[in-house]
Protein backbone atom coordinates (compact mmCIF):
# COMPACT_ATOMS: atom_id res chain seq x y z
CA UNK A 1 0.00 0.00 0.00
CA UNK A 2 1.34 3.39 -0.91
CA UNK A 3 2.21 5.65 2.02
CA UNK A 4 3.18 8.55 -0.24
CA UNK A 5 1.78 9.12 -3.68
CA UNK A 6 2.56 12.09 -5.89
CA UNK A 7 1.12 12.63 -9.34
CA UNK A 8 2.41 15.24 -11.78
CA UNK A 9 3.58 17.33 -8.87
CA UNK A 10 5.10 20.72 -9.74
CA UNK A 11 6.11 23.36 -7.24
CA UNK A 12 7.25 26.95 -7.58
CA UNK A 13 8.48 29.01 -4.62
CA UNK A 14 6.97 32.49 -4.16
CA UNK A 15 8.63 35.01 -6.50
CA UNK A 16 10.68 32.25 -8.17
CA UNK A 17 10.91 32.38 -11.94
CA UNK A 18 10.95 28.65 -12.52
CA UNK A 19 9.68 25.62 -10.58
CA UNK A 20 11.94 23.93 -8.00
CA UNK A 21 10.77 20.61 -9.41
CA UNK A 22 8.32 19.74 -12.12
CA UNK A 23 6.00 16.92 -13.06
CA UNK A 24 7.17 14.50 -10.37
CA UNK A 25 5.23 11.26 -10.19
CA UNK A 26 6.25 8.99 -7.36
CA UNK A 27 4.83 6.12 -5.34
CA UNK A 28 6.44 5.07 -2.07
CA UNK A 29 5.21 1.90 -0.39
CA UNK A 30 4.86 1.43 3.36
CA UNK A 31 8.10 0.13 4.93
CA UNK A 32 10.46 1.23 2.17
CA UNK A 33 13.93 2.69 2.84
CA UNK A 34 14.46 5.33 0.17
CA UNK A 35 17.79 7.02 -0.45
CA UNK A 36 17.07 10.32 -2.18
CA UNK A 37 20.08 12.02 -3.75
CA UNK A 38 21.20 14.46 -6.42
CA UNK A 39 23.33 17.60 -6.77
CA UNK A 40 22.65 20.70 -4.65
CA UNK A 41 19.67 22.61 -5.92
CA UNK A 42 18.19 19.57 -7.71
CA UNK A 43 14.92 19.92 -5.78
CA UNK A 44 15.26 17.05 -3.32
CA UNK A 45 14.89 19.15 -0.16
CA UNK A 46 11.93 20.95 -1.72
CA UNK A 47 10.28 17.63 -2.55
CA UNK A 48 10.76 16.50 1.08
CA UNK A 49 9.01 19.65 2.27
CA UNK A 50 5.92 18.47 0.40
CA UNK A 51 5.87 15.19 2.29
CA UNK A 52 4.98 16.83 5.60
CA UNK A 53 2.96 19.76 4.34
CA UNK A 54 5.57 22.49 4.91
CA UNK A 55 4.83 23.02 1.24
CA UNK A 56 2.48 24.66 0.62
CA UNK A 57 1.28 25.56 4.15
CA UNK A 58 4.49 27.20 5.44
CA UNK A 59 6.37 28.18 2.28
CA UNK A 60 3.40 29.30 0.19
CA UNK A 61 4.12 29.33 -3.53
CA UNK A 62 2.29 27.37 -6.17
CA UNK A 63 1.76 23.62 -5.85
CA UNK A 64 0.21 21.85 -8.83
CA UNK A 65 -0.71 18.19 -9.17
CA UNK A 66 -1.67 15.73 -6.48
CA UNK A 67 0.07 14.55 -3.33
CA UNK A 68 -1.30 12.17 -0.72
CA UNK A 69 0.63 11.20 2.41
CA UNK A 70 -0.65 8.46 4.74
CA UNK A 71 -4.00 8.81 3.07
CA UNK A 72 -4.19 12.58 3.60
CA UNK A 73 -4.25 15.07 0.77
CA UNK A 74 -1.63 17.40 2.30
CA UNK A 75 -3.14 20.49 0.77
CA UNK A 76 -6.34 19.94 2.81
CA UNK A 77 -4.71 19.20 6.17
CA UNK A 78 -2.70 21.51 8.47
CA UNK A 79 0.98 20.81 9.24
CA UNK A 80 0.37 19.69 12.84
CA UNK A 81 -2.00 17.00 11.64
CA UNK A 82 0.39 15.73 8.96
CA UNK A 83 3.24 15.85 11.51
CA UNK A 84 1.60 12.97 13.39
CA UNK A 85 2.23 10.80 10.34
CA UNK A 86 5.45 12.25 8.92
CA UNK A 87 8.46 13.34 11.00
CA UNK A 88 11.21 15.57 9.62
CA UNK A 89 14.84 15.59 10.80
CA UNK A 90 17.11 18.37 9.58
CA UNK A 91 20.76 18.57 8.61
CA UNK A 92 21.97 20.55 11.60
CA UNK A 93 20.50 19.32 14.90
CA UNK A 94 21.29 22.70 16.49
CA UNK A 95 18.49 24.22 14.43
CA UNK A 96 15.96 21.78 15.84
CA UNK A 97 16.83 21.56 19.56
CA UNK A 98 15.99 24.22 22.10
CA UNK A 99 14.81 22.79 25.46
CA UNK A 100 16.77 22.73 28.71
CA UNK A 101 17.00 18.95 28.88
CA UNK A 102 17.05 16.24 26.27
CA UNK A 103 13.96 14.67 27.81
CA UNK A 104 11.99 17.92 27.50
CA UNK A 105 13.08 18.33 23.91
CA UNK A 106 11.78 14.88 23.06
CA UNK A 107 8.52 15.51 24.95
CA UNK A 108 7.81 18.86 23.30
CA UNK A 109 5.95 17.60 20.25
CA UNK A 110 3.81 15.32 22.41
CA UNK A 111 2.79 18.13 24.74
CA UNK A 112 1.22 19.79 21.76
CA UNK A 113 -0.79 16.68 21.01
CA UNK A 114 -2.47 16.83 24.42
CA UNK A 115 -1.67 13.21 25.31
CA UNK A 116 -2.24 11.84 28.84
CA UNK A 117 0.82 12.15 31.07
CA UNK A 118 1.48 8.40 31.36
CA UNK A 119 1.30 7.87 27.64
CA UNK A 120 3.63 10.81 27.10
CA UNK A 121 6.20 9.46 29.58
CA UNK A 122 5.98 5.99 28.02
CA UNK A 123 6.58 7.32 24.51
CA UNK A 124 9.45 9.61 25.53
CA UNK A 125 11.24 6.80 27.38
CA UNK A 126 10.70 4.48 24.44
CA UNK A 127 12.06 7.00 21.90
CA UNK A 128 15.10 7.72 24.10
CA UNK A 129 15.84 3.99 24.44
CA UNK A 130 15.43 3.21 20.74
CA UNK A 131 17.90 5.97 19.83
CA UNK A 132 20.32 4.99 22.60
CA UNK A 133 20.30 8.23 24.60
CA UNK A 134 18.16 7.28 27.61
CA UNK A 135 21.11 7.76 29.97
CA UNK A 136 21.55 11.33 28.72
CA UNK A 137 17.94 12.41 29.26
CA UNK A 138 18.68 14.93 32.01
CA UNK A 139 21.56 16.58 30.14
CA UNK A 140 21.14 19.76 28.10
CA UNK A 141 21.05 19.08 24.35
CA UNK A 142 23.82 21.62 23.82
CA UNK A 143 26.19 19.81 26.18
CA UNK A 144 26.37 16.65 24.13
CA UNK A 145 28.25 16.00 20.87
CA UNK A 146 26.79 16.36 17.37
CA UNK A 147 26.06 12.66 16.94
CA UNK A 148 24.10 12.57 20.17
CA UNK A 149 22.31 15.81 19.28
CA UNK A 150 21.17 14.22 16.04
CA UNK A 151 19.88 11.26 18.07
CA UNK A 152 17.86 13.72 20.17
CA UNK A 153 16.38 15.20 17.01
CA UNK A 154 15.46 11.72 15.78
CA UNK A 155 14.00 10.76 19.18
CA UNK A 156 11.83 13.90 19.18
CA UNK A 157 10.37 12.88 15.86
CA UNK A 158 10.12 9.21 16.81
CA UNK A 159 8.10 9.98 19.96
CA UNK A 160 5.29 11.14 17.70
CA UNK A 161 5.18 7.55 16.37
CA UNK A 162 5.09 8.63 12.75
CA UNK A 163 4.68 6.19 9.88
CA UNK A 164 7.26 8.04 7.79
CA UNK A 165 10.48 9.75 8.85
CA UNK A 166 12.16 12.11 6.37
CA UNK A 167 15.80 12.93 7.15
CA UNK A 168 17.48 15.74 5.20
CA UNK A 169 21.25 15.09 5.20
CA UNK A 170 21.26 14.09 8.88
CA UNK A 171 24.94 13.09 8.92
CA UNK A 172 26.69 15.95 7.16
CA UNK A 173 27.73 17.75 10.35
CA UNK A 174 28.86 14.53 12.04
CA UNK A 175 32.25 12.86 12.19
CA UNK A 176 32.45 9.60 10.24
CA UNK A 177 31.98 7.26 13.18
CA UNK A 178 28.95 9.17 14.49
CA UNK A 179 27.57 9.28 10.95
CA UNK A 180 27.87 5.52 10.61
CA UNK A 181 26.19 4.99 13.98
CA UNK A 182 23.31 7.35 13.16
CA UNK A 183 22.69 5.53 9.89
CA UNK A 184 22.59 2.32 11.94
CA UNK A 185 19.90 3.84 14.19
CA UNK A 186 17.90 4.94 11.13
CA UNK A 187 18.20 1.45 9.66
CA UNK A 188 16.81 -0.09 12.87
CA UNK A 189 13.80 2.24 12.75
CA UNK A 190 13.09 0.83 9.32
CA UNK A 191 13.91 -2.85 9.77
CA UNK A 192 12.66 -3.36 13.33
CA UNK A 193 9.81 -0.86 13.60
CA UNK A 194 8.72 -0.86 9.98
CA UNK A 195 8.89 2.94 9.69
CA UNK A 196 9.14 4.19 6.11
CA UNK A 197 12.43 6.09 5.73
CA UNK A 198 13.23 8.80 3.22
CA UNK A 199 16.89 9.67 3.63
CA UNK A 200 18.40 12.58 1.70
CA UNK A 201 22.14 11.97 1.52
CA UNK A 202 25.24 12.84 -0.48
CA UNK A 203 27.20 10.08 1.24
CA UNK A 204 26.09 7.12 -0.84
CA UNK A 205 29.11 5.16 0.41
CA UNK A 206 27.72 4.92 3.94
CA UNK A 207 24.00 4.93 3.19
CA UNK A 208 23.29 2.81 0.11
CA UNK A 209 23.74 -0.52 1.93
CA UNK A 210 20.56 0.15 3.95
CA UNK A 211 18.25 1.31 1.17
CA UNK A 212 15.97 -0.86 -0.91
CA UNK A 213 15.61 1.94 -3.44
CA UNK A 214 17.63 4.93 -4.57
CA UNK A 215 16.01 7.93 -6.23
CA UNK A 216 18.26 10.40 -8.06
CA UNK A 217 17.04 13.89 -8.92
CA UNK A 218 18.59 16.45 -11.23
CA UNK A 219 17.32 19.89 -12.23
CA UNK A 220 13.92 19.38 -10.65
CA UNK A 221 13.22 15.93 -12.05
CA UNK A 222 13.62 12.32 -11.02
CA UNK A 223 16.21 10.90 -13.40
CA UNK A 224 16.82 7.47 -11.83
CA UNK A 225 14.75 5.29 -9.52
CA UNK A 226 15.43 1.68 -8.58
CA UNK A 227 17.24 -0.90 -6.49
CA UNK A 228 20.69 0.56 -5.57
CA UNK A 229 22.86 -2.16 -7.17
CA UNK A 230 20.86 -1.98 -10.38
CA UNK A 231 20.95 1.82 -10.52
CA UNK A 232 24.71 1.92 -9.88
CA UNK A 233 25.38 -0.79 -12.44
CA UNK A 234 23.34 0.62 -15.28
CA UNK A 235 23.87 4.34 -14.89
CA UNK A 236 27.49 4.93 -14.01
CA UNK A 237 27.84 7.90 -16.34
CA UNK A 238 24.74 9.71 -15.09
CA UNK A 239 25.93 9.22 -11.52
CA UNK A 240 29.38 10.80 -11.84
CA UNK A 241 28.14 14.13 -10.51
CA UNK A 242 26.27 12.43 -7.70
CA UNK A 243 29.30 10.66 -6.28
CA UNK A 244 29.02 6.97 -6.90
CA UNK A 245 30.59 5.11 -3.92
CA UNK A 246 34.30 4.35 -4.34
CA UNK A 247 33.76 0.61 -3.87
CA UNK A 248 31.35 0.69 -6.82
CA UNK A 249 33.90 2.60 -8.92
CA UNK A 250 36.60 0.05 -8.10
CA UNK A 251 34.16 -2.76 -8.91
CA UNK A 252 33.39 -1.19 -12.33
CA UNK A 253 37.08 -0.76 -13.04
CA UNK A 254 37.78 -4.42 -12.31
CA UNK A 255 34.77 -5.52 -14.32
CA UNK A 256 35.85 -3.48 -17.32
CA UNK A 257 39.30 -5.06 -17.06
CA UNK A 258 37.60 -8.39 -17.66
CA UNK A 259 37.17 -9.56 -14.10
CA UNK A 260 34.01 -11.49 -13.30
CA UNK A 261 33.31 -10.65 -9.66
CA UNK A 262 29.67 -11.14 -8.85
CA UNK A 263 27.22 -8.43 -7.92
CA UNK A 264 27.69 -4.70 -7.35
CA UNK A 265 29.09 -4.15 -3.82
CA UNK A 266 27.45 -1.74 -1.39
CA UNK A 267 30.25 -1.92 1.21
CA UNK A 268 34.03 -2.54 1.32
CA UNK A 269 33.37 -5.92 2.97
CA UNK A 270 31.19 -7.05 0.06
CA UNK A 271 33.81 -6.04 -2.50
CA UNK A 272 36.69 -7.71 -0.61
CA UNK A 273 34.65 -10.90 -0.39
CA UNK A 274 33.92 -10.90 -4.13
CA UNK A 275 37.56 -10.25 -5.02
CA UNK A 276 38.66 -12.99 -2.62
CA UNK A 277 36.22 -15.47 -4.16
CA UNK A 278 37.29 -14.53 -7.67
CA UNK A 279 40.94 -15.05 -6.74
CA UNK A 280 40.37 -18.47 -5.22
CA UNK A 281 38.22 -19.50 -8.16
CA UNK A 282 40.97 -18.32 -10.51
CA UNK A 283 43.60 -20.44 -8.76
CA UNK A 284 41.38 -23.51 -8.73
CA UNK B 1 54.80 30.60 9.16
CA UNK B 2 52.71 29.41 12.10
CA UNK B 3 54.54 28.14 15.17
CA UNK B 4 52.63 26.55 18.03
CA UNK B 5 54.76 25.95 21.11
CA UNK B 6 53.44 23.64 23.81
CA UNK B 7 49.98 25.22 23.84
CA UNK B 8 47.36 24.42 26.47
CA UNK B 9 43.88 25.86 26.30
CA UNK B 10 41.09 25.61 28.86
CA UNK B 11 37.63 27.05 28.15
CA UNK B 12 35.97 29.15 30.89
CA UNK B 13 33.69 26.18 31.70
CA UNK B 14 36.77 24.13 32.64
CA UNK B 15 36.97 21.97 29.51
CA UNK B 16 40.62 21.35 28.63
CA UNK B 17 40.52 21.47 24.83
CA UNK B 18 44.27 21.53 24.12
CA UNK B 19 46.79 19.69 26.23
CA UNK B 20 50.32 20.50 25.09
CA UNK B 21 50.19 20.99 21.32
CA UNK B 22 53.33 21.85 19.33
CA UNK B 23 53.60 22.14 15.57
CA UNK B 24 55.06 24.23 12.78
CA UNK B 25 53.31 25.10 9.53
CA UNK B 26 55.64 26.75 7.00
CA UNK B 27 54.55 29.25 4.35
CA UNK B 28 52.86 27.67 1.35
CA UNK B 29 51.97 24.40 3.06
CA UNK B 30 48.62 22.64 2.69
CA UNK B 31 47.58 21.00 5.94
CA UNK B 32 44.48 19.10 7.02
CA UNK B 33 43.76 18.94 10.74
CA UNK B 34 41.61 15.90 11.42
CA UNK B 35 39.93 14.19 14.33
CA UNK B 36 36.44 13.50 15.65
CA UNK B 37 34.16 16.26 16.96
CA UNK B 38 35.59 17.49 20.26
CA UNK B 39 39.18 16.46 19.50
CA UNK B 40 40.35 20.08 19.66
CA UNK B 41 40.73 20.85 15.94
CA UNK B 42 38.70 24.04 15.82
CA UNK B 43 40.09 25.24 19.14
CA UNK B 44 43.58 24.84 17.72
CA UNK B 45 42.99 26.80 14.51
CA UNK B 46 41.20 29.59 16.38
CA UNK B 47 44.63 30.19 17.90
CA UNK B 48 46.09 30.82 14.43
CA UNK B 49 44.22 34.11 13.98
CA UNK B 50 44.26 35.09 17.65
CA UNK B 51 40.54 34.44 18.20
CA UNK B 52 41.69 32.36 21.17
CA UNK B 53 44.88 32.97 23.14
CA UNK B 54 46.75 30.10 24.79
CA UNK B 55 46.16 29.46 28.49
CA UNK B 56 49.77 28.27 28.50
CA UNK B 57 52.45 28.21 25.78
CA UNK B 58 52.50 30.51 22.74
CA UNK B 59 51.55 30.85 19.08
CA UNK B 60 53.67 32.83 16.62
CA UNK B 61 52.34 33.94 13.24
CA UNK B 62 55.23 35.18 11.08
CA UNK B 63 57.22 35.68 14.28
CA UNK B 64 54.49 37.77 15.93
CA UNK B 65 53.16 36.45 19.25
CA UNK B 66 49.35 36.31 18.93
CA UNK B 67 48.96 37.36 22.57
CA UNK B 68 50.31 40.81 21.68
CA UNK B 69 48.20 41.69 18.63
CA UNK B 70 44.49 42.14 17.96
CA UNK B 71 42.38 39.77 15.90
CA UNK B 72 41.76 42.64 13.46
CA UNK B 73 45.49 43.01 12.80
CA UNK B 74 45.96 39.29 12.32
CA UNK B 75 42.87 39.03 10.11
CA UNK B 76 44.63 40.90 7.30
CA UNK B 77 47.07 38.00 7.13
CA UNK B 78 44.97 35.08 8.36
CA UNK B 79 41.55 34.57 6.76
CA UNK B 80 39.22 32.32 8.73
CA UNK B 81 36.11 30.75 7.19
CA UNK B 82 33.80 29.33 9.83
CA UNK B 83 32.10 25.95 9.68
CA UNK B 84 28.61 27.43 9.92
CA UNK B 85 28.30 30.30 7.41
CA UNK B 86 25.40 31.74 9.41
CA UNK B 87 27.88 32.74 12.11
CA UNK B 88 29.60 34.92 9.56
CA UNK B 89 27.03 36.32 7.11
CA UNK B 90 24.89 39.36 7.85
CA UNK B 91 24.66 41.63 4.77
CA UNK B 92 21.63 42.18 2.56
CA UNK B 93 23.25 41.06 -0.66
CA UNK B 94 26.06 38.71 -1.54
CA UNK B 95 27.95 41.63 -3.09
CA UNK B 96 27.71 43.70 0.12
CA UNK B 97 28.85 40.72 2.12
CA UNK B 98 31.99 40.29 0.06
CA UNK B 99 32.86 44.00 -0.05
CA UNK B 100 32.30 44.58 3.67
CA UNK B 101 35.77 43.60 4.89
CA UNK B 102 37.42 45.27 1.90
CA UNK B 103 35.81 48.58 2.87
CA UNK B 104 36.97 48.11 6.45
CA UNK B 105 40.51 47.45 5.32
CA UNK B 106 40.32 50.76 3.42
CA UNK B 107 40.75 49.58 -0.17
CA UNK B 108 39.83 52.09 -2.90
CA UNK B 109 36.57 51.62 -4.82
CA UNK B 110 38.06 50.24 -7.99
CA UNK B 111 40.09 47.64 -6.11
CA UNK B 112 36.99 46.66 -4.16
CA UNK B 113 34.99 46.27 -7.36
CA UNK B 114 37.71 44.17 -9.00
CA UNK B 115 38.20 41.96 -5.97
CA UNK B 116 34.45 41.38 -5.55
CA UNK B 117 34.09 40.45 -9.23
CA UNK B 118 37.04 38.09 -8.95
CA UNK B 119 35.75 36.39 -5.79
CA UNK B 120 32.21 36.03 -7.20
CA UNK B 121 33.59 34.52 -10.36
CA UNK B 122 36.05 32.08 -8.81
CA UNK B 123 33.37 30.66 -6.50
CA UNK B 124 30.67 30.53 -9.15
CA UNK B 125 28.46 33.11 -7.41
CA UNK B 126 28.20 35.87 -10.01
CA UNK B 127 24.53 35.20 -10.69
CA UNK B 128 23.78 35.74 -6.96
CA UNK B 129 25.46 39.16 -6.77
CA UNK B 130 22.25 40.97 -5.77
CA UNK B 131 20.69 38.05 -3.86
CA UNK B 132 20.34 37.93 -0.09
CA UNK B 133 22.74 35.31 1.32
CA UNK B 134 19.84 33.95 3.36
CA UNK B 135 17.92 32.98 0.23
CA UNK B 136 20.74 30.64 -0.79
CA UNK B 137 21.24 26.97 0.03
CA UNK B 138 23.61 25.87 2.79
CA UNK B 139 26.32 24.93 0.31
CA UNK B 140 25.99 28.26 -1.51
CA UNK B 141 26.12 30.24 1.75
CA UNK B 142 29.36 28.43 2.57
CA UNK B 143 30.79 29.62 -0.74
CA UNK B 144 29.72 33.21 0.00
CA UNK B 145 31.52 33.04 3.36
CA UNK B 146 34.61 31.74 1.59
CA UNK B 147 34.40 34.44 -1.10
CA UNK B 148 34.14 37.21 1.49
CA UNK B 149 37.36 36.08 3.16
CA UNK B 150 39.20 35.33 -0.05
CA UNK B 151 38.45 38.81 -1.40
CA UNK B 152 40.96 40.50 0.88
CA UNK B 153 43.66 38.05 -0.23
CA UNK B 154 44.97 36.78 3.12
CA UNK B 155 48.31 34.94 3.04
CA UNK B 156 46.98 32.16 5.24
CA UNK B 157 43.57 30.63 4.63
CA UNK B 158 41.86 28.59 7.35
CA UNK B 159 38.76 26.65 6.35
CA UNK B 160 36.70 24.94 9.05
CA UNK B 161 34.86 21.93 7.56
CA UNK B 162 34.74 23.34 4.00
CA UNK B 163 33.22 20.23 2.41
CA UNK B 164 30.10 20.00 4.61
CA UNK B 165 26.87 20.30 2.62
CA UNK B 166 28.71 20.25 -0.72
CA UNK B 167 27.69 17.74 -3.34
CA UNK B 168 30.13 15.66 -5.37
CA UNK B 169 30.72 18.26 -8.11
CA UNK B 170 31.12 21.11 -5.63
CA UNK B 171 33.58 19.05 -3.60
CA UNK B 172 35.66 18.47 -6.70
CA UNK B 173 35.55 22.20 -7.49
CA UNK B 174 36.49 22.97 -3.89
CA UNK B 175 39.42 20.57 -4.12
CA UNK B 176 40.71 22.20 -7.30
CA UNK B 177 40.17 25.63 -5.82
CA UNK B 178 42.16 24.79 -2.68
CA UNK B 179 44.99 23.29 -4.72
CA UNK B 180 45.01 26.37 -6.94
CA UNK B 181 45.20 28.73 -3.93
CA UNK B 182 47.97 26.59 -2.46
CA UNK B 183 49.80 26.55 -5.79
CA UNK B 184 49.69 30.35 -5.84
CA UNK B 185 51.63 30.32 -2.59
CA UNK B 186 48.91 30.60 0.04
CA UNK B 187 49.16 28.54 3.19
CA UNK B 188 45.94 26.54 3.40
CA UNK B 189 44.77 24.87 6.60
CA UNK B 190 41.55 22.86 6.52
CA UNK B 191 39.82 21.40 9.55
CA UNK B 192 37.79 18.38 8.57
CA UNK B 193 36.63 14.86 9.30
CA UNK B 194 35.85 14.15 5.66
CA UNK B 195 38.29 11.26 5.13
CA UNK B 196 37.48 10.71 1.46
CA UNK B 197 37.94 14.42 0.68
CA UNK B 198 41.36 14.44 2.35
CA UNK B 199 42.29 11.18 0.60
CA UNK B 200 41.69 12.97 -2.70
CA UNK B 201 43.57 16.17 -1.76
CA UNK B 202 46.60 14.45 -0.21
CA UNK B 203 47.77 17.27 2.07
CA UNK B 204 49.96 16.93 5.15
CA UNK B 205 47.67 15.47 7.80
CA UNK B 206 47.72 16.32 11.49
CA UNK B 207 45.56 13.93 13.48
CA UNK B 208 44.17 15.03 16.82
CA UNK B 209 42.45 13.17 19.67
CA UNK B 210 41.57 14.40 23.15
CA UNK B 211 43.35 17.73 22.77
CA UNK B 212 46.64 16.26 21.58
CA UNK B 213 48.36 15.58 18.28
CA UNK B 214 48.50 11.81 17.74
CA UNK B 215 50.01 11.78 14.26
CA UNK B 216 51.58 14.18 11.76
CA UNK B 217 52.61 13.04 8.28
CA UNK B 218 51.61 12.70 4.64
CA UNK B 219 47.96 11.82 3.97
CA UNK B 220 48.63 8.29 2.79
CA UNK B 221 50.70 7.15 5.74
CA UNK B 222 48.33 8.64 8.32
CA UNK B 223 44.93 7.79 6.78
CA UNK B 224 45.75 4.17 5.96
CA UNK B 225 47.10 3.33 9.43
CA UNK B 226 44.29 1.32 11.12
CA UNK B 227 45.66 1.83 14.65
CA UNK B 228 45.95 5.61 14.31
CA UNK B 229 42.51 5.88 12.73
CA UNK B 230 40.90 3.76 15.45
CA UNK B 231 42.67 5.75 18.15
CA UNK B 232 41.25 9.00 16.77
CA UNK B 233 37.74 7.60 16.29
CA UNK B 234 37.68 8.06 12.53
CA UNK B 235 37.03 5.57 9.71
CA UNK B 236 39.55 4.32 7.16
CA UNK B 237 39.08 5.32 3.50
CA UNK B 238 36.77 2.84 1.72
CA UNK B 239 39.45 1.60 -0.64
CA UNK B 240 41.91 1.05 2.22
CA UNK B 241 39.25 -1.08 3.89
CA UNK B 242 38.83 -3.21 0.77
CA UNK B 243 42.57 -3.93 0.56
CA UNK B 244 42.93 -4.41 4.30
CA UNK B 245 40.43 -7.27 4.08
CA UNK B 246 42.62 -8.77 1.35
CA UNK B 247 45.76 -8.51 3.47
CA UNK B 248 46.01 -12.32 3.73
CA UNK B 249 46.52 -12.45 -0.01
CA UNK B 250 49.55 -10.20 0.29
CA UNK B 251 48.09 -6.92 -1.00
CA UNK B 252 49.61 -3.71 0.35
CA UNK B 253 47.28 -1.90 2.72
CA UNK B 254 48.53 1.66 2.30
CA UNK B 255 46.31 2.41 -0.69
CA UNK B 256 43.37 4.83 -0.80
CA UNK B 257 43.00 5.61 -4.50
CA UNK B 258 40.55 3.71 -6.73
CA UNK B 259 42.89 3.48 -9.71
CA UNK B 260 45.91 2.43 -7.68
CA UNK B 261 43.86 -0.32 -6.04
CA UNK B 262 42.48 -1.39 -9.43
CA UNK B 263 45.98 -1.66 -10.91
CA UNK B 264 47.22 -3.75 -7.98
CA UNK B 265 44.35 -6.22 -8.17
CA UNK B 266 44.40 -6.54 -11.96
CA UNK B 267 48.18 -7.01 -11.94
CA UNK B 268 47.95 -9.74 -9.30
CA UNK B 269 45.28 -11.72 -11.05
CA UNK B 270 46.74 -11.46 -14.50
CA UNK B 271 43.35 -10.48 -15.85
CA UNK B 272 44.57 -7.22 -17.29
CA UNK B 273 43.96 -6.81 -20.98
CA UNK B 274 47.22 -7.07 -22.88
Amino acid sequence: MAIIEARNLTYTYPYAESPAFKDVTLRIERGEFILLTGPSGCGKTTLCRCFNGLIPHFYGGKLEGEITVAGLRTIEHPIHEIAQHVGLVFQNPENQLFALTIEKDVAFGLENLGLPRDEMRRRVDWALKVTGIYDLKNRAPFEVFGGQQQRVAIASVLAMQPEVIVLDEPTSFLDPLSARNILGVINRLNKELGITIILVEHRLDLASRYANRVIVMNEGQIILDGEPRKVFLENEAALIGVGIPKVVRLYMLLKRAGLNIGRVPLSPEELSKSIMEALIFDRG
Amino acid sequence: MIEVEDVYFTYPNGVEALKGVSLKITSGEFVAIMGQNGAGKTTLVKHFNGLLKPTKGKVLVDDVDTRHVSVATLARKVGFVFQNPDHQLFSETVEDEISFALKNFGFDEKTIRDRVDWALNILDLTRYRKTSPFMLSGGERKRVALASVLAWDPKILILDEPSIGQDRNQKERLRQFILQMNHQGKTVVIVTHDIEFVAECEPRVILMANGKIVADGDAKSVLTDPDLIAKSWLLLPEITNVLLNLNDLGFPTNVMDVFEAGDLIIERTGWARK
